[in-house]
């Protein structure tokens, strides 16, 4: 049995450095230390960047949890006009790139757009909106696409308690308030915690939405040095902040989670009942719903469509479809690989929780903090190693030259996919796992079964709600996913976000509706499995 | 659970099927790293196919990751052109020895000499300038005059600027700083900070901005004015030559280098050597209003209407050689 264990532990072990080492990468940056450019940085801007990259971060935090939590709980602990709709409906914007609702807000609500002529045309030219282009600006985008994470992972939290708690608590003199304060959102806290915690590395890791809204982060700091001085070494030296502050986050959203075990025997009694809500308080519910699901969702589909009438005419419909098959396979590829390493990294570390496990792990889930450029480099860096010590030795005993092996290979590119999004994976993997009662396992050991047999008997068909979610964020991220795609593809393996880059990198946001929109289209199919299958949630018990 | 391994399979199975086969070398091809973004529908590229049957493959990206990804493949990279939208970025691989000096005198003749490296590692194949532009319903072009001048107060919240994080801008300040130094330089983009100038960050969105009356003046690249004018000819915004009675106008170049490593270095020299002809020329002012680099190339209608201009002379290569400058002094001068 202890053979055993350590065979997990090495497996995980192994695995979690490998899929590190593109993180860590940039730490070697600091060999040659930048400490001109750090003073440059430090007189000129380091210090308001650093204040607009915690605002930043706090707000979304904030925003999604606000939204996400408040919403979940809406959904399922009341009944109102619309819930069977909005339970679902409610995710779509996750399969909205954020960039993409960043130009279709721009576009909307800033100086030129349609609202603000329309306002002038009724007021005179002196009305105004706010500028967008502010931290409230990118707070509110960022929300809007990040809330899904909180609302997908709470929404399955507080489904899964079941009546049983609720009622207990509420057969025990508690309001249905006091209840959902003191029960329901503290068992739920370590889904919440994670799901604040994708959207919070998400923002620390945003480029496009940052500069769509000029609004100055690290993450614009680290281009600016890169792209602008041409020292990639100093960005990969400030690039290390954003680890340092993913670190901090992972601490956060740990010690968020608590010391306490939350485990569940099993769903008990069903669903918790939904509360009717009535009148004024119902149709609030459903507006509430309808004014996230219009801003976050509709909104932005709406303006894409319109941009796409102009633009429609300059696509071939074969091109179309192999854009389209090449973005499904690389994002179903990627999403098959993520969850079967957080599988077995977050069963390695539930085997055993050794301190070298759990490091190993959040090692190997740092990648989501870093922006996808800067990650991508240091995928590049070892894949060209590896090329550099293979290739020769292959090349010798083939008597023919192959090229590069690695370097610009689907696999290269897959690679760099799980680097960047097993975090999103994993805690998703670790945190359902987390809600399995030890004493499922005691049993199966008990009665002879081993580790391995453990997990598929018991473990992964309690968790395929987990695991289901975490196919599909893995899916959809890998799908919106940009800088890493347009950096490490093969030669002609294009996908749709990297022509929604060929347009929008000379700003013809018109031209890039069409691929925008299939992003979307394609990200929804997904979502609807997840939801069909019911994601998050355990399944009932077999009989 | 039995669904997982046949869904990875299946799409293991996918992912094979899309996969490009590896190029063979009995095609004749040419594989084009380009940073252009209409990288896979250049009209000039079909020609070149259809003239000479080679085939042409492309990647796209940012020149600064196509840059990585040349570095990491070395002497093994599939790559045989590097193109690039700023003259910076090809002076920077130049120096890092990634482009190949081209021994071509038709290239030398297409193209003049300062819009190609020194040491012929790289060729401008497309003009563009940057210079002011005007809402002309609300400014008289007498009111305009230089680049310096848009810091004079009575521009104060009427100018839209790009943000500085952008290699056009960079480039700009950068041949600048080569010509006038940078105490002088940083002196005119703290006038133009001082004018508080709207920051958006991309070209189209400040010439939609002076049209819409939100800012009167602003500095873009002509060829973004060519495509909206191209759409709404009624746009009331035109362009002002900057620099005219003093250095010119600013100009930088899209333009291309054949790799060191390149396997196909016949063929690249083939295609840079015909984008610089005259017909292929038209086909990149025709297709998006740039102009061409071969002064013998006609001019694209909408571009010939705003006239003829003197451009600044200077050498493009200083808008890499002093980028880094560039993008400090702007840090500096609270040019964000």
């Amino acid at each position: 049995m202890r053979r055993l264990g350590s065979a997990w532990t090495l497996l995980a072990l192994g695995v979690a450095a490998v899929l590190a080492v593109p993180s860590l990468a940039v730490l070697a940056a600091f060999a040659r230390p930048a400490r001109e450019v750090w003073a440059h940085l430090w007189r000129t801007q380091l210090v308001e960047v650093l204040a607009n990259t915690v605002a930043l971060v706090a707000g979304v935090g904030a925003g999604t949890l606000l939204l996400g939590g408040a919403l979940a709980w809406l959904v399922v602990g009341y009944r109102f006009p619309g819930r069977g709709l909005f339970e679902w409906a409610l995710l779509l914007p996750l399969a909205v790139p954020a960039y993409v609702i960043g130009f279709a807000f721009l576009g909307l609500f800033d100086f030129t757009g349609p609202v603000q002529a329309a306002l002038r045309a009724a007021f005179g030219p002196g009305a105004r909106l706010p500028d967008l282009r502010a931290w409230w600006g990118v707070v509110v985008t960022m929300t809007l696409v990040f809330y899904p994470y909180v609302y997908l992972l709470a929404r399955a939290a507080f489904r899964e308690q079941g009546a049983a708690t609720l009622e207990t608590a509420r057969s025990l003199g508690r309001s249905r308030c006091a209840a959902f304060r003191q029960v329901t959102l503290p068992l739920a806290r370590p889904s919440l915690a994670a799901g604040v915690s994708f959207a919070m590395m998400e923002a620390l890791a945003d480029f496009g939405t940052v500069a769509t809204f000029g609004y100055r982060t690290l993450t614009e700091s680290i281009y600016r040095v890169w792209y602008g001085m041409f020292d990639r070494a100093a960005a990969a030296q400030l690039a290390s902040l954003l680890l340092l502050a993913a670190l901090l986050l992972l601490a956060l959203e740990r010690s968020l989670r608590g010391r306490a075990r939350f485990t569940q025997t099993a769903r008990r009694g069903g669903a918790a009942a939904a509360a009717p809500l009535r009148g004024a308080r119902a149709w609030a519910a459903t507006a509430a719903c309808a004014t996230v699901l219009g801003l976050g969702f509709v909104l932005p589909i709406v303006q894409l469509l319109v941009w796409t009438g102009d633009a429609f005419g300059g696509w071939r419909a074969a091109a179309f479809a192999r854009l389209l098959a090449n973005t499904l396979a690389l994002a179903g590829t990627a999403a098959a690989l993520a969850t079967a390493l957080a599988v077995l990294l977050a069963y390695a570390a539930r085997l055993h929780p050794t301190r070298s496990v759990r490091l190993a792990a959040h090692s190997a889930s740092m990648g989501y903090a870093l922006p996808g450029a800067v990650i991508a480099v240091g995928v590049l860096a070892v894949l060209a190693l590896l090329d550099r010590a293979l290739v020769p030795a292959l090349e010798s005993a083939l008597g023919r030259s192959v090229g590069l092996l690695l370097t610009g290979s689907a696999a290269g590119l897959l690679f760099a996919y799980v680097a960047r999004f097993l975090s999103v994976g994993f805690q998703t993997v670790d945190a359902s796992l987390a809600r399995i009662p030890p004493s499922l396992d005691d049993a199966a050991r008990s009665l002879g079964a081993g580790a391995g047999r453990t997990l598929s008997r018991v473990h992964l068909p309690l968790l395929r709600g987990g695991l289901l979610t975490a196919l599909v964020l893995v899916f959809v991220e890998t799908m919106k996913e940009m800088p890493a795609t347009l950096l490490l593809r093969p030669l002609g393996l294009d996908t749709l976000a990297i022509e929604v880059w060929a347009r929008t990198s000379e700003s013809m946001w018109a031209d890039a509706a069409v691929p925008a929109l299939a992003i979307v289209a394609a990200g929804l199919l997904p979502v609807a499995i997840a939801i069909r299958l019911g994601a998050g949630g355990l399944p009932r018990p077999e009989r | 659970m039995r669904f997982l391994p046949v869904l990875a399979l299946g799409l293991a199975a996918l992912l094979l099927g899309v996969l490009p086969s590896p190029g063979g070398g009995q095609t004749r091809e040419v594989v084009v790293y380009s940073a252009r973004s209409h990288y896979n529908q250049e009209p000039a590229f079909d020609a070149f196919t259809r003239r000479t049957g080679i085939q042409i493959r492309t990647l796209g990206g940012n020149a600064s990751e196509l840059f990585e990804r040349l570095r990491a493949e070395a002497d093994r990279t599939p790559a045989d052109v590097l193109i690039t939208v700023d003259a910076g970025n090809l002076w920077n691989a130049a120096r890092a020895g990634l482009l190949a000096t081209i021994d071509s005198p038709e290239l030398v003749a297409n193209i003049p000499a300062h819009l190609r490296d020194p040491e012929q590692r790289w060729f401008g194949l497309t003009t563009r300038a940057r210079t002011i532009m005007y809402n002309v319903q609300k400014v008289k072009p007498a009111e305009l005059s230089t680049y310096e001048a848009l810091g004079d107060p009575k521009w104060k919240g009427r100018l839209c600027l790009r943000t500085s994080s952008h290699v056009y801008n960079q480039s700009l300040i950068a041949t600048m700083i080569k010509r006038d130094g940078e105490a002088r330089v940083e002196g005119l983009l703290r006038g133009w900070v001082a004018n508080r100038p709207t920051l958006i960050g991309s070209d189209t969105k400040i010439l939609e901005a002076i049209a819409a009356g939100q800012c009167d003046v602003g500095v873009t690249n002509t060829y973004y004015l060519g495509r909206l004018l191209a759409k709404n000819p009624a746009l009331p915004v035109a362009p002002f030559w900057a620099n005219q009675q003093t250095s010119g106008t600013h100009v930088n170049v899209s333009g291309a280098g054949v790799t060191a490593s390149a396997r196909h270095r016949a063929e690249a020299i083939k295609l840079i050597e015909f984008l610089s002809s005259p017909e292929a020329q038209q086909m990149f002012t025709d297709s998006n209003f740039e102009f061409p680099a071969n002064p013998q190339a006609a001019l694209n209608p909408v571009v010939a209407r705003w006239g003829a201009f003197r451009a600044d002379d200077i050498n493009v290569a200083a808008a890499g050689e002093y980028q880094a400058t560039a993008v400090r002094v702007a840090d500096r001068a609270g040019y964000k």
